[in-house]
């Protein structure tokens, strides 16, 4: 039988929908009793729940305190604050509403981020009796950072304020002013009272002079449909799935865009070609699939796809990038590092990073910007990051899967900050850093391009890091390659950490902050001289992993090369080619790596040499291979 | 090709959102488990980890902590079920306490949970090493699950510390974690008792007969309907009577208290719920025993 369309459509226009809503406001904007109010009068509080309000309602008090109705915890009880986000969850007949239910104290700029991230409208709470404050501004941009596309300013206590239309219209052309310079789709106002009730559900008998909806119609009726991307597929591999030896497919969820049985696909970072022969699900296959249905494909040909890997159309491909820039806010006690290795967690897929540069901090209140070299707890900035391996992303703008990411650190695993995705001026040429002040000083863009350098020199610039230690053959290894490659017609150039400490580093010591230090200026000089074009030889003790993984940041993962020049601490003691060991052991030089300072062996090593056993020359001939491979093009 | 639709109803996007979690779960961990409590919920999740990981099999145990208190329909149901589905159901409990006689009536419903539950939970998951553990408490439930993460961190002891949760952002979910610790997972977090519900009807799933309305023998005690189990003991002037009754939620017999209803089949339940003016918790006996008891619990290392 066929049912009519119009049927069909009926069906479907009645479904309720879901609609995920943030909220903030500064401290006593009555964000609290505000939700309580929503809950209550949808009738979403439950007899019980109310009662155990009731009894613990002052006694004589007459009315409950709706605002209890969303503390969770016993010390927010207790302390009369939000402490963390909750989610609430109500309907009406015509809506399914998830509220986040941020704190809105300043230093929890970060929840307000989390609960933003999700949602598809924002609540605003203003104060009428105090007006527009500072913080207000703040949750505004936040929100518009995090991409919600529609704001409601709900302007609260006009019991207050006697229902004044001016003092609405006061802050409403203020905050509308504000607002106009962030990108939303929608910005409505509506004065309410909370705690009275008024437009909250209800259209209030006290504001005759207003037209527009009360809070809860407003939500109901607000068009949230549209902001689904279904033009770029994605799809982000969660895992492969290979029960048997017939069935091979990949499971994940549609992040945007829409895919069909037979689609071409390109599957990244690998580039390979092919086409989507199944779309398998529990209850069947489908024909097409769109976000955020959770699908398993099966490909035409046998291609090698893991965790990680992206699928898209390859007429419409995500950006493929090693250097990102994004705006990012800032979420945990410990401070940016610049330089650091961090771990950017993006769709399925985790990558190793560093901070290259802070370009600039953003002033939440004036929107202003700032120079600045770090970020700090709840502090947003843009920043560039170098990324160990690629990530396949898009605009956040135009895609909040593929455009944000979150930052971990690797030493505490905690969730440090989060990142949206933003178009990188054109052609800033690779791993060079964007025209900016730094104090008065400003970076002057160069005109001859690396390429250019690449082909007159007719090699590619590359960073060979030789690290061990003290003793393993590391600066006669480098010498003896230097010497080599300028045999072999190449130009190369040895960064000796000892011969620099008389120069470039004198002022460093052997702390593990002196170190890094040391490490991280050698890595800026070997970067400046990849970008003059040379092969660079740096040998440094570098005994921390982190610091090496910095270097390569700096110095970009496609051009570093670490190695590691490994020879046990006795043989290294028994050259003591400069007597360090034996003053060491006198206890006369404190720090001294292998002895009283630690040495972090490479995990994963471009190269290792052992330099124990092999001959110096068949150290510097590995060296030699490993640099040919990838400095010297074949054509050169 | 404009005759495609591409929105998603409410049940199918967070079935979406299941799946997608329990296929992290299974990708980032190396030892993950279900919690397996034999309720809706629980009947729910088996139903997601099936759907998540077809046409293969579900890569990880289910494991039942269990305190002798359950009642004897869950024990058959569980027993069956799990054979059917062909899940690997691991049972643990804390032998020696049950062995013991360790009841609410004598030292009260907070020690006893402590140690047939809570304790009973940490050692079993101490001794399976899980750095994953998924359960199907939802956000809607009670007022401290509404912080939960759907990622939540458990430190070496199995703590959750509302105060310094991981930031939880889009669907990223951040499941790193130090040897010893564990990462409490929960996929239904977003899900309502009526959505739970919705898609035991949708997707036909089988649930414990007890939740249908059906005469049974209760006591009257403090305003709850208690079911009478083979240890219950009748309070002086306490008579047993029948009634038609069903559980909303069921847990450990003593502590679950049964809700007069005439709705004998899950079209009946879901119209019930759209009009009922209780939560779903009214029947929990130890979720009212202080003033942040869940929470307290959960800090503890409960679910
Ligand atoms: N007069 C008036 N007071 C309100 C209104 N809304 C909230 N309040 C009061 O403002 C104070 C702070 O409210 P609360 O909801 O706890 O604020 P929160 O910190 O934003 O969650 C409480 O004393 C509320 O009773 C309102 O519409 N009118």
């Amino acid at each position: 039988m066929v049912r009519p369309t119009a049927m069909l459509d009926a069906a479907v226009a009645r479904e309720p929908d879901l609609v995920r809503i943030t909220t903030a406001g500064s401290v006593d904007d009555g964000k609290s009793t505000l939700i309580g109010r929503l809950l209550h009068d949808a009738g979403a509080i439950y007899d019980d729940q109310l009662e155990a309000l009731r009894a613990k309602a002052a006694a004589g008090a007459t009315a409950i305190d709706l605002s209890l109705i969303t503390d969770g915890l016993r010390a927010e009880r207790e302390q009369g604050i939000t402490i963390d986000v909750a989610y609430r969850y109500f309907a009406t007949p015509r809506r399914r509403f998830i509220i986040a239910d941020t704190p809105g104290h300043l230093q929890y700029t970060r929840n307000m981020a989390t609960g933003a991230s999700t949602a598809d409208l924002a609540i605003i709470l203003v104060d009428a009796s105090q007006g527009i404050q500072t913080q207000s501004k703040r949750h505004g941009f936040i929100v518009s950072l995090l991409g919600v596309p529609r704001i409601v300013v709900a302007i609260n206590k006009m019991d207050l304020v006697d229902f004044d239309q001016a003092v609405f219209e006061r802050i409403r052309d203020e905050y509308g002013a504000f607002a106009a310079r962030l990108r939303f789709a929608d910005v409505s106002f509506i004065p309410i009272s909370a705690l009275t009730g008024d437009n909250v559900v209800h259209r209030s008998t006290r504001t005759p002079w207003f037209d527009g909806l009360p809070l809860l119609p407003h939500l109901e009726a607000a068009y949230v449909g549209g902001d689904t991307n279904l033009i770029d597929f994605r799809f982000p591999v969660q895992r492969a799935v290979r029960p048997d030896a017939d069935f091979r497919g990949y499971a994940g969820s549609v992040a945007s865009g829409v895919a069909r049985v037979g689609d071409d696909v390109v599957v990244l970072p690998s580039g390979m070609r092919t086409k989507i022969a199944r779309i398998v699900t529990a209850d069947g296959d489908r024909d097409y699939a769109f976000p955020p249905q959770a699908v398993t494909l099966c490909l035409a040909d046998d291609v090698d796809v893991g965790r990680g890997d992206m699928l898209a159309h390859p007429n419409n491909i995500p950006r493929v990038e090693r250097t990102l820039d994004a705006m990012v806010v800032w979420m945990n006690e410990a401070a940016l590092v610049p330089g650091r290795v961090y771990l950017l967690k993006h769709t399925t897929r985790t990558v190793k990073a560093s901070c290259t540069d802070v370009v600039y901090r953003v002033n939440p209140d004036t929107l202003h910007r700032e120079d600045m070299a770090q970020l700090q707890l709840n502090e947003i900035g843009r920043l560039r990051f170098t990324l160990f391996e690629p990530l396949f992303v898009d605009e956040y703008r135009r895609n909040r899967a593929t455009g944000g990411f979150i930052v971990l650190d690797p030493g505490t695993n905690a969730t440090v900050a989060a990142g949206m995705v933003i178009e990188r001026k054109a052609a800033a040429p690779a791993s060079s850093r964007e025209s900016r002040p730094v104090g008065n000083v400003f970076r002057q863009p160069g005109r001859v391009a690396g390429a250019e350098r690449a082909q007159l020199l007719g090699q590619l610039p590359l960073t060979v890091w030789l690290t061990g230690l003290p003793g393993s053959g590391k600066s006669t290894l480098a010498h003896a390659l230097e010497r080599r490659l300028t045999d072999a017609g190449r130009a190369a150039f040895v960064l000796d950490g000892d011969n620099l400490r008389h120069g470039l580093t004198r002022d460093l010591g052997f702390t593990p902050e002196g170190r890094r230090e040391n490490v991280r200026r050698v890595a800026e000089a070997a970067r400046l001289m990849n970008d003059a074009g040379l092969i660079v030889i740096a040998a440094l003790i570098s005994p921390y992993r982190e610091d090496r993984l910095m270097a390569g940041g700096i110095v970009g993962p496609e051009r570093f090369l670490e190695v590691y020049v490994s020879a046990s601490v006795a043989a290294c003691e028994m050259r003591d080619p400069k007597g360090l060991y034996a003053r060491a052991r006198r206890g006369e030089i404190a720090e001294f790596t292998g002895v009283n300072a630690p040495y972090e062996t490479p995990e994963a090593p471009a190269l290792q040499l052992e330099s124990d056993t092999a001959s110096i020359d068949a150290c510097v001939d590995q060296l030699f291979a490993a640099v040919a491979l990838k400095a010297f093009p074949p054509t050169a | 090709m404009t005759s495609d639709n591409y929105s998603l109803s409410v049940l199918r996007r967070l079935e979406a959102e299941s799946i997608h979690i329990f296929r992290e779960v299974a990708t980032e961990f190396t030892r993950p488990v279900v919690m397996y409590s034999v309720g809706k919920d629980s009947s729910v999740l088996l139903k997601l980890a099936q759907k998540s990981f077809a046409p293969g099999r579900i890569p990880f145990p289910f494991l039942h902590i269990d305190t002798a208190f359950k009642f004897p329909e869950m024990y058959a149901f569980r027993d069956r079920v799990c054979a059917q589905m062909g899940v690997e159901l691991r049972v643990l409990g804390n032998e020696a306490a049950i062995a013991a006689g360790t009841n609410p009536w004598d030292i009260g419903t907070v020690n006893c949970c402590g140690l047939l539950k809570t304790k009973a939970l940490l050692d079993a998951l101490k001794v399976g090493g899980y750095d994953a553990v998924i359960g199907g408490a939802r956000r809607e439930e009670e007022r401290s699950r509404a912080k939960e993460r759907i990622y939540s961190f458990r430190d070496d002891h199995g703590q959750w510390d509302p105060r310094n949760q991981r930031l939880e952002l889009w669907n990223l979910y951040n499941g790193r974690i130090h040897a010893g610790e564990s990462i409490r997972v929960f996929p239904l977090s977003n899900w309502t008792e009526l959505d739970v519900w919705r898609y035991i009807a949708a997707e036909n799933i089988e649930v414990v007969p007890l939740y249908f309305a059906a005469e049974r023998e209760v006591v009257r005690r403090a305003g709850q309907l208690l079911p009478v189990g083979s240890k219950t003991r009748l309070l002086p002037g306490e008579s047993t009577e029948r009634a038609l009754i069903r559980y909303r939620s069921l847990g450990c017999y003593p502590c679950t208290g049964a809700v007069e209803s005439d709705a004998r089949n899950v079209t009946d339940i879901i119209a019930e719920l759209e009009v009922t003016r209780f939560s779903e918790r009214v029947t929990r006996v130890i979720d009212h025993d202080r003033d942040g008891s869940m929470e307290q619990k959960k800090r503890e290392g409960y679910f």
